[in-house]
C-alpha cells in the first residue's frame, strides 16, 4: 500500500507543554525552548491549511449526511451499533434506491469486515479511486481490513501514518452518490479524531452518534467525548445506551449486568444538555449476527433489540431533517 | 533523560495487560490481578497509561487521589496505609472526571515517559501497566521505555472476550508482541458466562471458548476463563471496596488460579 509522504517531518519528541502546532503560540511559547520542531512551528508551516481539505470537500460532496460514531470507552459496542444502524437505514432506503456507505477508521482494530460479513474481500482501484465493498444492494463499507493480507496482520502505525490513511479514505474511496455516510471511529479522543473532525468538518458534518454503556465506567469516558466534540464543534445527534440490561432466556428475568449506578446514559444525557436516542438491551444473538456477517434487525424483526434499533432510527432522522 | 538505575532495577517484574478490543475488562482484570498479588503479599505497582480513557482510579476507589511530587518524582497513590499497593494514572491529574484529554501521539509518548521515568515506586515485586485498547502511540511508547531503562523482566498478559471479533483483535496484538518482541505469558478469556442471578442458569453472552481455541491456534498458554459477576461490576459503580467483594465473588477462585500460573 502506498503511503504518501508527510507534508512536513516533524519529530515525535515535543516538550510536555506544547502549545501544539495551531495554536497562535507555536514555536514562541517558553514551552517551545529546544523542541526539535520549534523552528517549523514558528515560520507557520505546520499551520498552512492542508490542501487537501478542499479536495475531500468537493470529493464528499454527493454525500449527503455524514455521520460519526464515537465512544469514549472501547468495546460498548460502537461497531456494532454502527453495522446495525447501517443496515437498518440499507434496509429504509431500499426501495427509493439510495446509497449507504460505511467507512471504519478503527485503524488498529477494523471490527466491521466481519460485523458485515465481507471478511477477506479485496479493494479495486478503479480510475475514480478505490471501491468500497458492497455489503447488499445498496450498502457498502471500506476499512483498513480490506488492506491487510490476514487476520493476524497488526497495524502498529503512529499517529502520522493513520492520519495519512484516513486522508486518503476520505479522498480516494469512490463512493459516488450517498445518502447517510457513517464513520466508524476507535476508542478515545486522540489522533484518528482530530483528524476526521479537521477532514470532515469543512465539507459538511451531520453529527455525531456517542455509544456507551449504562455503567459509570464508561460514562465516564463519553462525559469526556462529549466535551472533545463541543471543543472541537462537531454538533451531537445522540446517545445510544447499548448493552442495557439482559433478559435470562430461560427464566425471563432481566439483571443488569452493567448496573446504571449513576442514573445511566439517559441522565447524563440531561446534565450534559445532549440528546438521548434509546436504550439497547443485550441480546447474545446480537453478538452472534456479528459473529457470522448478519442483519440482526432483519433476521429478528420482533426481538426488542430490534423496536430500539427502530425507535433510535427515526431519532436519528429527525435530528437529520430539522439540521437541514 | 537521566535515569537512576537504582531506583528502576527494584522493580522485580512488568506485566503489560494488553488486548486488541476496547472494553473487554483490561483495567477490571488489571485491578483483579493487582489484589491478587497484593493478597499473596507482594508489594504492587499499577501503571495506567490509558491516556484518553483512564479506568483504574474509579476501579480501585481513588478517584479522588492526588499524586505528590517529591524530591525524586511523582508519588503514586496507595490503596492502603501499608503503602504495598500503589496506582498512577492521568485521572489524577484531570481537574474534573468530564474533562478531556485531547491529544496526539506525540504528547501521550512524553507523559508515557514520563510515568514509566519519573515515578518513584520504591521496592515492588510487581508492575502491572494497564494499556489502552490497540497497537500504536502508547504501546510503542512504553516497549520503548521498558528498553531504554533496561527492566530486565517483562512480559504480556492478553486479554479477550469470547467472540470472535474480540478474538481476532487479540490475535493482531499477539503479532504486534512478537514483532516487538514482547514474551507472552498467556492470554485470560473475560466475561466468559453469565449466571442469572434468579435461575442459576448459565448463558454465555458472547458465544463460548474463543479465548481457549485462540490461545490453542496461536500457541500461548490459556491462563484461564473469568466469567462476568454482575456484583463486581455494582461495587465499582457504587465506589465499594473492590477486595472485600472480590473474596465473595466466584471470579475470585478464578483470580487465585489465573494468578499462579503466571507467577509459575
Amino acid at each position: 500500500m502506498s503511503q504518501e509522504p508527510e507534508r512536513q517531518e516533524m519529530s515525535q519528541e515535543v516538550p510536555e507543554h506544547c502549545p501544539g502546532v495551531s495554536s497562535e503560540k507555536a514555536g514562541k511559547s517558553s514551552a517551545c525552548q529546544g523542541c526539535p520542531n520549534q523552528n517549523i512551528c514558528a515560520s507557520g508551516q505546520a499551520n498552512q491549511p492542508d490542501p487537501d481539505i478542499e479536495l475531500i470537500k468537493d470529493h464528499l460532496k454527493t454525500v449527503k449526511n455524514k455521520i460519526l460514531i464515537l465512544s469514549g470507552k472501547g468495546g460498548v459496542g460502537k461497531s456494532t451499533v454502527c453495522g446495525q444502524i447501517s443496515y437498518a437505514l440499507a434496509a429504509h432506503y431500499e426501495s427509493e434506491n439510495k446509497q449507504i456507505g460505511v467507512l471504519d477508521i478503527d485503524i488498529c482494530g477494523p471490527s466491521l469486515p466481519q460485523v458485515f460479513g465481507v471478511q477477506g474481500e479485496q479493494i479495486h482501484q478503479s480510475g475514480s479511486g478505490w471501491s468500497p465493498i458492497f455489503v447488499d444492494e445498496n450498502l457498502s463499507l471500506m476499512s483498513i481490513g480490506f488492506l491487510l493480507p490476514s487476520l493476524e496482520d497488526a497495524v502498529i502505525w503512529r499517529g502520522p501514518k493513520k492520519n495519512g490513511l484516513i486522508k486518503q479514505f476520505l479522498r480516494d474511496v469512490d463512493w459516488e452518490e450517498l445518502e447517510y455516510l457513517l464513520v466508524d471511529t476507535p476508542p478515545g479522543t486522540s489522533d484518528e479524531h482530530l483528524s476526521i473532525v479537521q477532514y470532515l468538518k469543512p465539507a459538511g458534518l451531520t453529527g455525531a452518534i456517542i455509544v456507551t454503556t449504562p455503567q459509570e465506567v464508561s460514562l465516564l469516558d463519553v462525559r469526556k467525548e462529549i466535551t472533545f466534540c463541543k471543543k472541537v464543534g462537531v454538533p451531537i445527534i445522540g446517545v445510544v445506551e447499548n448493552m442495557s440490561g439482559f433478559a435470562c432466556p430461560k427464566c425471563k428475568v432481566e439483571s443488569q449486568i452493567f448496573p446504571p449506578s449513576t442514573g445511566g446514559a439517559e441522565k447524563m444525557c440531561e446534565e450534559m444538555d445532549v440528546n438521548f436516542l434509546g436504550r439497547i438491551p443485550i441480546d447474545p444473538q446480537i453478538g452472534q449476527c456479528c459473529d457470522e456477517g448478519k442483519s440482526f434487525i432483519k433476521e429478528f424483526p420482533n426481538s426488542p433489540a430490534t423496536q430500539a434499533y427502530n425507535g433510535i432510527i427515526s431519532r436519528i432522522h429527525k435530528f437529520v431533517a430539522t439540521s437541514q | 533523560m537521566e535515569v537512576d538505575d537504582q531506583q528502576i532495577s527494584k522493580i522485580k517484574k512488568v506485566f503489560l495487560i494488553l488486548s486488541g478490543k476496547g472494553g473487554v475488562g483490561k483495567s477490571s482484570v488489571t485491578t483483579q490481578l493487582a489484589f491478587a498479588l497484593y493478597e499473596k503479599g507482594y508489594k504492587v505497582g499499577v501503571l495506567d497509561v490509558d491516556l484518553c480513557g483512564p479506568s483504574i482510579p474509579k476501579m480501585f476507589n481513588l478517584e479522588n487521589g492526588v499524586i505528590n511530587q517529591s524530591e525524586s518524582g511523582w508519588i503514586p497513590v496507595y490503596y492502603d496505609n501499608e503503602k504495598r499497593l500503589g496506582v498512577i494514572s492521568i485521572g489524577f491529574l484531570l481537574n474534573s472526571k468530564s474533562d478531556a484529554v485531547i491529544w496526539r501521539g506525540p504528547k501521550k509518548n512524553s507523559m508515557i515517559k514520563k510515568f514509566m521515568t519519573d515515578v518513584v515506586w520504591g521496592d515492588l515485586d510487581y508492575l502491572l501497566i494497564d494499556t489502552p485498547p490497540g497497537t500504536s502511540d502508547e504501546h510503542l511508547a512504553v516497549m520503548e521505555n521498558i528498553r531504554s531503562i533496561n527492566y530486565s523482566d517483562y512480559s504480556a498478559v492478553l486479554v479477550t472476550t469470547p467472540q470472535n471479533l474480540s478474538v481476532n483483535d487479540v490475535r493482531r496484538e499477539i503479532t504486534f508482541c512478537h514483532k516487538v518482541g514482547i514474551p507472552i505469558t498467556g492470554i485470560i478469556e473475560n466475561m466468559s458466562g453469565f449466571t442469572c442471578p434468579n435461575c442459576k442458569d448459565c448463558t454465555y453472552l458472547f458465544t463460548r471458548q474463543g479465548g481457549k481455541i485462540l490461545a490453542e491456534k496461536s500457541n500461548c498458554t490459556f491462563l484461564g476463563a473469568i466469567p462476568i459477576d454482575p456484583n463486581l461490576t455494582r461495587c465499582i459503580e457504587n465506589g465499594l471496596d473492590f477486595l472485600t467483594t472480590l473474596k465473595d465473588s466466584p471470579c475470585y477462585s478464578n483470580i487465585k488460579e489465573i494468578t499462579d500460573k503466571i507467577l509459575a
